[in-house]
C-alpha cells in the first residue's frame, strides 16, 4: 500500500507540512518495498485550485491514504471519492515519525 | 440648490473608503435619504455584495430578487479522449483531471466561468449550464424609489458578476449612489470603474491616512475624479487634512463625532430623517459633489 | 498556537484588538493577512530583515504591431475585456481576468499574459517579536494566495525562533482570504460591534469559523454604543453555544491610543479597558490550551 505524506521539505526529517494543497513535498512511502520518494508540489503556488491539482498528484501516485494537517472543503469531496482515505495530525512530526506510527499500527 | 434640477441627468456617484467601518454606509444612506426627502430622481444600489447592509436602513413595500448566473462547463467522461487540452487551457485548476482513472470533471468553485475549456476541446465533449452565484434584489421604498443589492453565496470565487448586474439593473436617469465593496481590489474596482465620481470616506487616524493613500493611488489607475469626506474629523490626527491640502484634493465635507449618531446608527436609522441639521449637512454635500464632479 | 482575529466587516477594531493582544503576549509571531490594508506596521514600525517580492495575477497585454485585427479574442473573451477602438484591439487590465485564453488562440501571437510583481512580502522584528506583514500593490487582487504565504512565512519564523505563539490579523469579508487565514489555525476569535450589521456579519463569519470545525471566541467591542444590540449578540452566543469572550465599552482612548501610535495596553497599562482585554485574552489562551490537551 502506498500513503501519501505532506511535508515541508525533502528529508525523512523534515517535518509534515500540515497546508495539504500548499505544502512543499509529497512524500510516497510503500508499505511493502519500503521505499520513499519526495515529489515536489508544483502547485503549491497556484493562485487557486492548488488542493485540486494536489488529489490529481496524490491520485496518479496510487496511494490509499494520505497524512495532512487539514484537508479544505473542496479537497475532502474529491478523496472520499476516490477512496483515499484522510488522515489529519497536529502539531510538528517529522516524517520519520510518521512512516514509523504508520508502521506500527 | 443644485442637485434638484440634476434629476434628468445621469451620474453616478461612488461611495468607497478603503476600508470598512469608516462610515462608507452612514454617507451613502444618509444622502439617498435627502434625494428621497427632495423628491429627486435616484436610485441606491448596494455594491458591497459580501456583506450587503444597506437594506437595514430602508423600510420597503416589496422586494423582487433576481438570480445571477454564470456558464459553467460541463464535461462528459463519455465523449472524452482524455488528450489533455482543456485541463492545459484552464489556468485556474478548475478541472479535475485524472486520465489513469478516466475521471475528469469541473470544481465548479474554482471555475472563472472563461469558456477556454470549451475553445480547447475539440471532441464535442463540453457543453455549459447555468450555476447561480447570487443575488440582485429590487427593494420597492415608499414614494416608488429603490434599494438594489448585490449579495454573493458564500464560496463563490468573486462577486464581480453579482455587482455589475445590480448596476446593471439600474440603467435609469437620476442620481446613481454606489455603495462600493471595502477594500481596493477587483469588486472595488468595478464598482468604482462604473461610477463618474468617487467619494471616499475615512478616519484621520493614521491608520485611516493610510488606507486613503492606498485607495487613492488606485483611483489614480482608473484616472477618476474623487473628493473626500473625513468622518470623526475631530477624534483623529491632523494629518490627513494637512495631506489633503498639500495634495490639493477636494475636501467635500468634515463630520465631528457623535456618540448620539453612533447609537442610532447602529439601530439602522437615518440622521437625516431625525434632525433637520443632519438633513442639510447631506444636502450640502450632494451640491458639493455635483459642483467638484461636472467641474 | 495560532489565534487568528477576523471580523467581517471592517472598523470593528479588529487590528486594535491584534496589536492589544501581541503587546499582552509580549513575545510573539505577528502575521498581519489584512494584505489589502495592512496597517499593523505603522502602529510597530518593525525592522525589514527581509524582503521578497509576490507574483500575483496574470493580464494578457497585446503588441499591436504582430495584430491583423481577426477579432478572434475579442469575440472570445468572456470578460468584456478586449475592445476595438479606432481600428486598434485594446485589453482592458481592470476587465482582464487573466485566464489566457486570447493569448493561446491569437493566430499572430501578438498576445502574451504578464505577470505582476509589484506586490511584496516584508517580515523583521518589532517590539514584541517577530512580524510579517503582506502590502499588495494599488488594485492588486487578494486571492488568499499572498495570506497563505505570510502564514507560510510565519510559521517558519516561528520555528527558527521558538516563538510558541502566532497572532493572525485576518482580512476582512467572508471569501478565500479569510479562509486561508484561518485554516488549520488553533483558534478564532470573532471581533464584533453592536450594530445590525455587525450582528449579521458575525452571524456568517460563525459560518465560516463552523466549517472548518475551529474554536470560536466572539468578543463585542465598543459594545456601550448599543447595549440592547449587544445583549442580544450575547443571548444568541448563548443559544447557539458559541463561546463568548467578553466586551469592551466604547472609549476614544482606544483612537488615542492609536494617534499615538501606541496600543491600548501601552497607552493606558493601568486602564480598564487594559484589564478587560488581559482578562479576555488569557481566557481565550486558556480554553485554547484545554481544547488542546
Ligand atoms: S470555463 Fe475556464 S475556468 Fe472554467 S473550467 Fe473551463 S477553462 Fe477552467
Ligand atoms: S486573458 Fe482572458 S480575460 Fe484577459 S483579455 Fe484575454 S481572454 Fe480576456
Amino acid at each position: 500500500m502506498k500513503i501519501a505524506i505532506t511535508s515541508v521539505g525533502n528529508s525523512l526529517s523534515s517535518n509534515i507540512d500540515e497546508r495539504f494543497g500548499r505544502c512543499a513535498f509529497f512524500v510516497i512511502y510503500d508499505t511493502d518495498t519500503k521505499s520513499v520518494e519526495f515529489i515536489p508540489n508544483h502547485a503549491k503556488d497556484a493562485e487557486g485550485g492548488a488542493g485540486t491539482a494536489a488529489v490529481q498528484l496524490i491520485a496518479s501516485q496510487q496511494v490509499a491514504k494520505v497524512v495532512s494537517g487539514q484537508f479544505g472543503v473542496k479537497v475532502k469531496p474529491l478523496l472520499d471519492s476516490l477512496k483515499i482515505q484522510m488522515i489529519s495530525i497536529k502539531g510538528s512530526h517529522s516524517v520519520q515519525e510518521i512512516i514509523n506510527m504508520v508502521e506500527e499500527r | 440648490m443644485l442637485f434638484k434640477t440634476h434629476g434628468d441627468k445621469q451620474l453616478k456617484i461612488a461611495i468607497a473608503s478603503g476600508k470598512g467601518g469608516t462610515g462608507k454606509t452612514f454617507v451613502a444612506t444618509n444622502l439617498y435619504s435627502v434625494l428621497q426627502q427632495n423628491q429627486v430622481s435616484s436610485i441606491l444600489i448596494d455594491c458591497d455584495a459580501e456583506e450587503p447592509n444597506d437594506h437595514f436602513f430602508f423600510k420597503s413595500i416589496s422586494k423582487t430578487d433576481k438570480e445571477v448566473q454564470v456558464n459553467i462547463p460541463v464535461i462528459s467522461a463519455e465523449s472524452c479522449i482524455f488528450c489533455d487540452k482543456c485541463y492545459e487551457y484552464c489556468h485556474y485548476n478548475a478541472i479535475f483531471y485524472l486520465p489513469s482513472l478516466q475521471q475528469i470533471h469541473v470544481m465548479e468553485d474554482l471555475c472563472h466561468s472563461c469558456g477556454a475549456c470549451s475553445v480547447a476541446c475539440e471532441h464535442n465533449a463540453i457543453t455549459e449550464k447555468k450555476k447561480t452565484i447570487g443575488t440582485v434584489t429590487t427593494y420597492l421604498l415608499s414614494g416608488n424609489y429603490k434599494l438594489i443589492e448585490s449579495r454573493v453565496n458564500i464560496g463563490v470565487y468573486s462577486p464581480v458578476p453579482v455587482i455589475t448586474s445590480a448596476i446593471k439593473e439600474a440603467e435609469q436617469q437620476g442620481i446613481i449612489i454606489l455603495d462600493a465593496p471595502p477594500g481596493t481590489s477587483c469588486p472595488f474596482i468595478h464598482t468604482v470603474n462604473n461610477a463618474d465620481y468617487v467619494v471616499l470616506v475615512a478616519e484621520p487616524t493614521p491608520f485611516g491616512l493610510s488606507d486613503l493613500q492606498k485607495t487613492i493611488a488606485v483611483l489614480h489607475i482608473l484616472e477618476k475624479p474623487f473628493g473626500i469626506v473625513i468622518n470623526k474629523s475631530d477624534i483623529g490626527t491632523l494629518a490627513m487634512s494637512d495631506f489633503i491640502q498639500k495634495e490639493n484634493y477636494d475636501l467635500l465635507l468634515s463630520i465631528p463625532f457623535d456618540r448620539s449618531v453612533a447609537s442610532f446608527y447602529s439601530e439602522g436609522k437615518i440622521m437625516a430623517e431625525r434632525e433637520e441639521k443632519w438633513k442639510e449637512i447631506f444636502e450640502n454635500l450632494i451640491d458639493k459633489i455635483i459642483e467638484t464632479a461636472c467641474k | 498556537m495560532q489565534i487568528a482575529i477576523i471580523s467581517g466587516k471592517g472598523g470593528t477594531g479588529k487590528s486594535s484588538i491584534t496589536a492589544a493582544f501581541a503587546s499582552i503576549e509580549k513575545n510573539v509571531v505577528l502575521a498581519d493577512c489584512d494584505v489589502d490594508a495592512s496597517n499593523l506596521y505603522l502602529l510597530f514600525t518593525p525592522t525589514h530583515e527581509k524582503e521578497q517580492a509576490y507574483i500575483g495575477a496574470e493580464t494578457a497585454i497585446i503588441d499591436n504591431n504582430l495584430c491583423i485585427s481577426c477579432m478572434k479574442c475579442l469575440e472570445n473573451c468572456r470578460f468584456d475585456a478586449i475592445s476595438y477602438i479606432n481600428q486598434k484591439i485594446i485589453i482592458s487590465d481592470v476587465a482582464c481576468d487573466g485566464c489566457g485564453l486570447c493569448a493561446r488562440i491569437c493566430p499572430t501571437q501578438a498576445i502574451m499574459t504578464q505577470q505582476h510583481d509589484k506586490s511584496r512580502l516584508y517580515s523583521g522584528s518589532f517590539r514584541y517579536g517577530k512580524m510579517v506583514y503582506g502590502v499588495l500593490a494599488p488594485g492588486e487582487e487578494n486571492s488568499g494566495k499572498l495570506v497563505n504565504e505570510v502564514r507560510s512565512k510565519a510559521n517558519i519564523i516561528a520555528t527558527e525562533n521558538d516563538l510558541a505563539i502566532t497572532l493572525i490579523d485576518g482580512p476582512p469579508g467572508i471569501g478565500c482570504p479569510v479562509i486561508s487565514a484561518i485554516a488549520n489555525v488553533d483558534g478564532v476569535v470573532l471581533v464584533t460591534e453592536p450594530t445590525l450589521s455587525g450582528f449579521h456579519d458575525l452571524k456568517r463569519i460563525k459560518e465560516i469559523a463552523d466549517n472548518f470545525r475551529l474554536p470560536a471566541w466572539v468578543i463585542i467591542n465598543k459594545f456601550t454604543i448599543n447595549e440592547k444590540i449587544s445583549s442580544e449578540i450575547e443571548a444568541w452566543c448563548k443559544k447557539e453555544k458559541v463561546n463568548f469572550a467578553g466586551k469592551i465599552p466604547f472609549d476614544l482612548v482606544m483612537v488615542e491610543a492609536m494617534t499615538q501610535l501606541k496600543t491600548i495596553i501601552e497607552y493606558q497599562p493601568n486602564g480598564t479597558i487594559t484589564k478587560k482585554l488581559k482578562e479576555i485574552y488569557n481566557y481565550i489562551k486558556l480554553n485554547i490550551n484545554k481544547q488542546t490537551n
